[in-house]
């Protein structure tokens, strides 16, 4: 049995609370939030041990195990923590708002030898791994484009008093819809190198985006774009579509199906036919322990404990990875506040630039 | 309890399959007359019951019905609460102090519960969840409402935390206030019943997927299997035809073959499939 500490009762938390509080194989010990009201419920009606400070429940419990699902401020020091003390970690993500803190958890966990996994639950959805296969064989031939696009309701009004509608807490459609959208990027295709034409806009919110476009640059000439946007609500949930072109064809994907156009004259060794062919989640779909929401939630969380089991230390989420899209964030934000070209109407003008500072493309840091 | 229920996916762009699909069908019934003319069509062909989330359209349907009393005489409707997505927006937008005071009518409740902090005492979180229900159930006044389904995220959000006594408050105010029959819609079946009899409700509803691909029945589909056979319980297939998957004849005739389950609920888009299915499920049903 592994015992499990969680610390942050918020959607997440609560979340997986119920996920690993019916794992087979593992043991939820304690809980912890901040939130007393919601401690004191808790404990009345399941029993847990709850805390208030997570150092307490560190000292208190013998955990082999914790779950980070606060806001992104406080990964940092949480996740610090609980790697000095050797324990596995699987943390929320947005992983770290300061990207140099972010890959140096990543070190550090490498270090202490330990499993970390950062919720990235996409790279747990059986569509994204049908595509992962189909791409990693080749099936479109040389990709050159890349769209990611994610869509949903998270600030239809002009209001906001959580802490999503800070930037320094890890607010803002950037860390929350467009996190999720570059990570799928950089599971299916691999990490963008450069980003240009960022643009963060607000629409309801005061202080922070609530909607992202930029385009992305990889190595090998490929290009890709991201529009995210948490204003929608012609969406009942985020939704999420990845569209991938290469010389061979198209692909279309989300949670729920794979789509391929396969060129006639591609002759692909690996795609199943050529023209369209539709792929639903009932083809690849999972049988998971338990279900709340869907398969990926569930799925995540047996991989990190299975890893942990098993001594596994590769994760297909892990700290390294999810710093790398950090990168890819920070570099965004900087852009953000790079020169535009402006629409020359006839008259001669320079450079317009929202900060006066100079170039186009901000280089994605990491290694 | 009904053999064939009608239920409302459908009208609320949720597609398991297509993101596509479930746009064409949010758009197709954005205009409520296409609602309204499809569960026509389905209470004309003899399903009477009308299985629905507490979306906030629902509140549109209900309103015509209570205008037409004659019209649909029979008509039941079977809730299904809470529309989740209305409060998990709400606390993303607002934080849970904050969404739950949106939600409770009286403002009594809540002040009561953050006053008591650690020590908050049990009445008061069941006079708020009792709150909850009536707030959910306002749509439906004046209407039948023979049995009440809590929805699958909060079932087995609670049943995964472990708050059974939720589903005894659930249940028993459901009984007093409106006697009705208390419903339970989940994503992972016996272990819901396990718990359901261990806080003693006895002969419980509870609607699962139930489909010959064994999508999304979690436990398995022997596991399932075995519950329907031997446990005591009202079951109701949901999800039979697992987003359409499965060959509708295929795919009844499976669920039929489980000679225990009550009742099947199924959407449909058109006349037709409604038609299609409510006569498969009839034919297999007498086999």
């Amino acid at each position: 049995m592994l015992n499990v500490g969680l610390i942050g009762l918020g959607k997440m938390g609560l979340s997986h609370f119920a996920i690993v509080n019916t794992h087979p194989a593992v043991k939820l010990v304690g809980v912890c939030d901040s939130t007393s009201y919601l401690c004191g419920i808790l404990h009345k009606y399941t029993g847990i041990e709850v805390f208030s400070n997570y150092r307490e429940m560190l000292d208190k419990k013998s955990l082999d195990a914790v779950i980070i699902a606060t806001p992104s401020r406080f990964h940092g020091e949480m996740v610090r923590e609980a790697l000095n003390r050797g324990l596995h970690v699987f943390c929320e993500k947005p992983f770290c708002l300061d990207v140099y803190d972010g890959l140096d958890l990543a070190e550090l966990a490498e270090r202490k030898g330990v499993v970390n996994q950062v919720g990235y639950h996409y790279r747990f959805v059986g569509a994204f791994n049908a595509a992962k296969r189909l791409l990693d064989a080749h099936a479109l031939g040389r990709l050159h484009h890349v769209r990611v696009e994610a869509y949903g309701p998270v600030v239809l009004r002009p209001k906001g008093a959580t802490w999503r509608s800070k930037g320094s807490e890890g607010g803002g459609c950037l860390y929350d819809y467009a996190c999720h959208a570059i990570d799928i990027v950089n599971y299916l295709v691999g990490r963008p190198d450069a980003v240009s034409g960022t643009v963060l806009n607000r629409i309801f919110s005061r202080d922070v985006d609530d909607e992202v476009y930029a385009t992305m640059h990889f190595t090998d000439g490929m290009t890709g774009m991201i529009a995210a946007n948490w204003s929608d609500d012609s969406l009942r949930r985020m939704s999420t579509q990845v569209t991938l072109w290469g010389t061979n064809g198209r692909m279309v994907v989300d949670r729920q199906e794979v789509k391929t156009f396969i060129r006639a004259a591609a002759g692909s060794a690996v795609a199943a036919k050529e023209g369209w062919d539709i792929r639903h989640t009932t083809d690849f779909h999972s049988d998971v322990w338990y279900y709340l929401r869907g398969e990926e939630y569930s799925a995540q969380l047996d991989y990190f404990f299975q890893c942990i089991v098993e001594g596994r230390r590769e994760n297909i989420s892990s700290f390294e990875s999810a710093a790398q899209t950090d990168c890819v964030v920070s570099a965004m934000l900087q852009n953000a506040g790079e020169a535009w070209r402006q629409v020359d109407s006839g008259a001669r003008s320079p450079t317009l630039s929202p900060n006066g500072s100079g170039g186009f493309l901000s280089a994605v840091m990491g290694r | 309890m009904d053999r064939i229920l009608f239920g409302d996916n459908q009208f609320f762009g949720i597609n398991h399959m297509s993101e596509e699909k479930a746009r064409a069908q949010a758009i197709r019934f954005a205009d409520i007359q296409e609602i309204i003319d499809l569960l026509d069509a389905a209470y004309d062909s003899g399903i009477h019951v009308f299985m629905c989330t507490t979306h906030d359209r629902i509140a549109e349907i209900c309103a015509h019905v209570r205008l037409h009393p004659e019209r649909y005489s029979k008509l039941e409707f079977y809730p299904c609460m809470p529309y989740a997505h209305k409060y998990a927006n709400a606390v993303t937008e607002h934080g849970t102090m904050e969404a739950l005071k949106r939600f409770l009518p009286a403002e009594g409740a809540l002040s009561a519960l953050v006053r008591g902090g650690v020590s908050v005492a049990r009445r008061d979180v069941e006079g708020m969840a009792r709150l909850l229900i009536d707030a959910e159930m306002k749509m439906f006044n004046g209407l039948k409402t023979p049995v009440i389904f809590l929805q699958n995220v909060v079932t087995d959000l609670l049943l995964g935390m472990g708050i059974k006594d939720a589903f005894r408050i659930f249940a028993d105010h459901v009984r007093d206030r409106y006697k009705a029959e208390p419903g339970f819609i989940t994503m992972n079946m016996p272990r819901l019943l396990d718990v359901l009899e261990e806080v003693g409700i006895e002969n419980p509803i509870v609607c699962a997927n139930i489909n010959k691909l064994g999508f999304r029945m979690c436990g398995g589909i022997e596991l399932y299997e075995k519950a329907i056979a031997s446990r005591k319980f009202r079951p109701v297939a949901m999800s039979v035809l697992a987003s359409g998957a499965i060959n509708p004849r295929e795919a009844i005739e499976y669920v039929c073959r489980q000679k225990d389950i009550k009742s099947i609920v199924f959407g449909a888009s058109s006349k037709s499939n409604i038609l299609n299915t409510k006569r498969l499920i009839e034919e297999y049903s007498v086999a």
